[in-house]
């Protein structure tokens, strides 16, 4: 007996929540003639929504320690680890060869672990204790920037994802991701990941539909503190970076064609999205008896 | 079963002549509410939506129509300040905007509101009667009532007495918003029911009759104190009772929803749900208020966004 196959609508996740586009839009991308899925085709309206998720989960998650931080991401790797199998199937259907596909599920798992760790190395890395001229103790150290508007690379589509996020809110940021338009179906699966490890709702939404739509809304967005942009679409930067200036946003533009290599698994790309503090603590000096720390 | 219908005809013709002669309110006894048509109707205006210019107009009324409250225990004289201050300067980047109706505090803090608002045209409005419990003695609450309209307060928002309502003391209940009503003398009364320990639209509305009945200006649901505060349904069922009021006698009576209003979608489903079930008479500060804190910031910060096309940030209004 033929069956009907059943295409798979892929929500978006904002907030913990997987709700469908407030605009009930789909696409369907394709694989050659295969179709892929029904995709939501988010609203500036789901980008808005997800913003105020991002901002109520800031303070939670960047008020987590870092220990606690790198727990949570070193639970994502074993998540990804143990749906290895679907992962690897939905990168096939994208176009993917069956090597291509392991070699890349295999590789994000890796890069969540990398960053894993430097949840709780990184401030050490790039902090600093600075000689000054007076008496005072002078120390600089990194804070997450706040929310976070991520554009993932179209290609890649999961690495790209995850090489994208995972720097980003290691050190205690909450972001928004546009995922890739034409390969979207492990951006969706990955957020099925993210819902079922410790993950804090909020602290990563992630969106389906076109850059085109969506990208002067993830650049104006006065609630949004940072973009990081991969691609090399000269117009639409020109465009991101002129919008981005009303609040002074922190703009990271990124070509993500060498996504493999060692260059990616880097603390500066935690570093891209923090922001030095500069303390001047005075300290008391007693006759000749040296600096009081 | 004629006979048992007649009996009951006649039962009831009884009842309401008993009725008729010990208070003045039970003329017209409540009808019981239809839950199902109130939350159908409700369900109606929530999957509405408001666009462009008249989103733009209802977001600007309903910045119109804000009482500015703060009612903590740590409130002190200058977070009072810091309030009428926001009142009045909502938002200077923006021209143009209009102001809140009111500011809403303890009477201990009218005397320094009124200061901070001489000339501006903002009202201030206190809570009184031992408030949000209600509970104390009369004498308690007229000196309560007196405190705040000597100190110059326009409005007095009053509470209930819950309990005696539960009690079925209707009209002790009525003789207190009565005897208030008296000794706010020019101040206009809200009379705040406190849905939220009412228990069932019935209530809702035999209250509401009973705060009209006795001469309040405003009926208002909430303290804030309480959840749930206000809701769509619960106002829906205190606005049919302002409707049947006023077409019986005339009198138009004023509507405050409170406590749990803190968006901008939510304020314009309230502006529409007043819309239609009162008319547009009812759509200025004079009859209905919005009692809320932190609604202001996100009805300017639509507002901006309206203007603007970009959506805001919290980061760049004040806080109150």
């Amino acid at each position: 007996m033929s069956r009907l196959e059943i295409l798979k609508t892929y929500k978006i996740y904002i907030g913990g929540k997987f709700p469908r586009t407030e605009s009930g839009r789909f696409y369907t991308p394709k694989n050659g003639t295969t179709p892929l899925g029904n995709i939501c085709l988010s609203s500036r309206k789901d980008f808005r929504n997800a913003v105020v998720a991002a901002r109520g989960a800031f303070d939670g998650w960047s008020g987590a320690t870092a220990y606690n931080r790198s727990q949570v991401l070193y639970r994502i790797a074993e998540m990804l680890e143990g749906r290895k199998a679907q992962f690897m199937d939905e990168l096939m259907q994208q176009g993917s060869t069956k090597g291509a596909a392991e070699k890349e599920v295999h590789a994000s798992i890796d890069r969540i672990i990398y960053y894993a760790g430097w949840c709780d190395k990184y401030t050490q890395l790039f902090s600093a204790v600075n000689p000054v001229a007076t008496s005072h103790f002078n120390f600089t150290v990194p804070e997450p920037t706040g929310v976070v508007s991520v554009f993932a690379p179209e290609e890649n589509s999961l690495i790209g994802l995850i090489s994208t996020i995972i720097p980003v809110i290691a050190s205690g940021n909450t972001c928004v991701v546009l995922a890739s338009e034409n390969k979207p179906l492990c951006a969706i699966t990955f957020a099925e990941v993210i819902n079922s490890s410790d993950v804090p709702g909020g602290v990563i939404n992630i969106l389906t539909g076109t850059r085109k739509e969506l990208h002067s809304h993830m650049a104006s967005h006065m609630d949004v503190n940072a973009l990081f942009y991969t691609g090399n679409d000269k117009k639409e930067i020109l465009e991101i970076k002129k919008l981005a200036v009303d609040n002074l946003k922190r703009v990271v533009v990124k070509d993500f064609v060498t996504i493999y290599s060692a260059e990616h698994d880097s603390p500066y790309y935690i570093e891209d999205f923090v922001e030095m503090k500069t303390t001047w603590h005075p300290i008391e000096k007693i006759g000749a008896a040296g600096s009081g720390y | 079963m004629l006979p048992t219908l007649l009996f009951s005809l006649n039962l009831e013709f009884n009842f309401f002549r008993m009725i008729k002669k010990t208070t003045v309110y039970l003329n017209n006894p409540s009808p019981s509410v239809d839950q199902v048509g109130i939350i159908d109707r409700i369900d109606r205006i929530t999957s509405r939506s408001i666009k462009d210019e008249t989103k733009l107009q209802g977001l600007k009324l309903a910045l119109n129509m804000v009482d500015l409250t703060t009612l903590e225990g740590a409130d002190t004289e200058n977070k009072v300040r810091q309030l009428c201050n926001k009142a009045q300067h909502l938002h200077d980047a923006y021209p143009g905007l209009p102001t809140v109706a009111a500011v809403c505090v303890y009477p201990n803090f009218v005397k320094t509101a009124k200061q901070c608002l001489q000339g501006s045209g903002i009202n201030v409005a206190s809570v009184a009667t031992a408030f949000p419990s209600g509970q104390s003695s009369l004498e308690v609450k007229l000196l309560d009532v007196k405190i705040a309209t000597d100190a110059g307060a326009e409005e007095i928002d009053m509470v209930i007495s819950r309990g005696k309502f539960h009690e079925g003391e209707y009209n002790f209940v009525f003789d207190e918003i009565a005897t208030i009503k008296e000794a706010c003398g020019k101040s206009r009364l809200k009379v705040i029911l406190e849905t939220g320990e009412l228990g069932s639209f019935d209530k809702v509305r035999k209250a509401s009759d009973i705060a009209i009945e006795a001469g309040a200006d405003f009926i208002k649901t909430s303290t804030g104190k309480i959840s749930p505060a206000a809701t769509l349904p619960v106002t829906l069922v205190m606005l049919e009772a302002i409707k049947d009021h006023y077409y019986r006698t005339g009198i138009q009576v004023g509507m405050k929803p409170a406590g749990g209003i803190s968006n901008s979608k939510l304020a314009l489903q309230y502006l529409l749900l007043v819309k239609e079930t009162l008319g547009k008479d009812w759509l200025t500060n004079q009859w209905f208020r919005f009692g809320a804190s932190s609604l202001a910031n996100d009805l300017l910060m639509q507002i901006v966004k309206q203007q603007t096309g970009v959506y805001q940030s919290k980061d760049y209004f004040s806080k109150d």
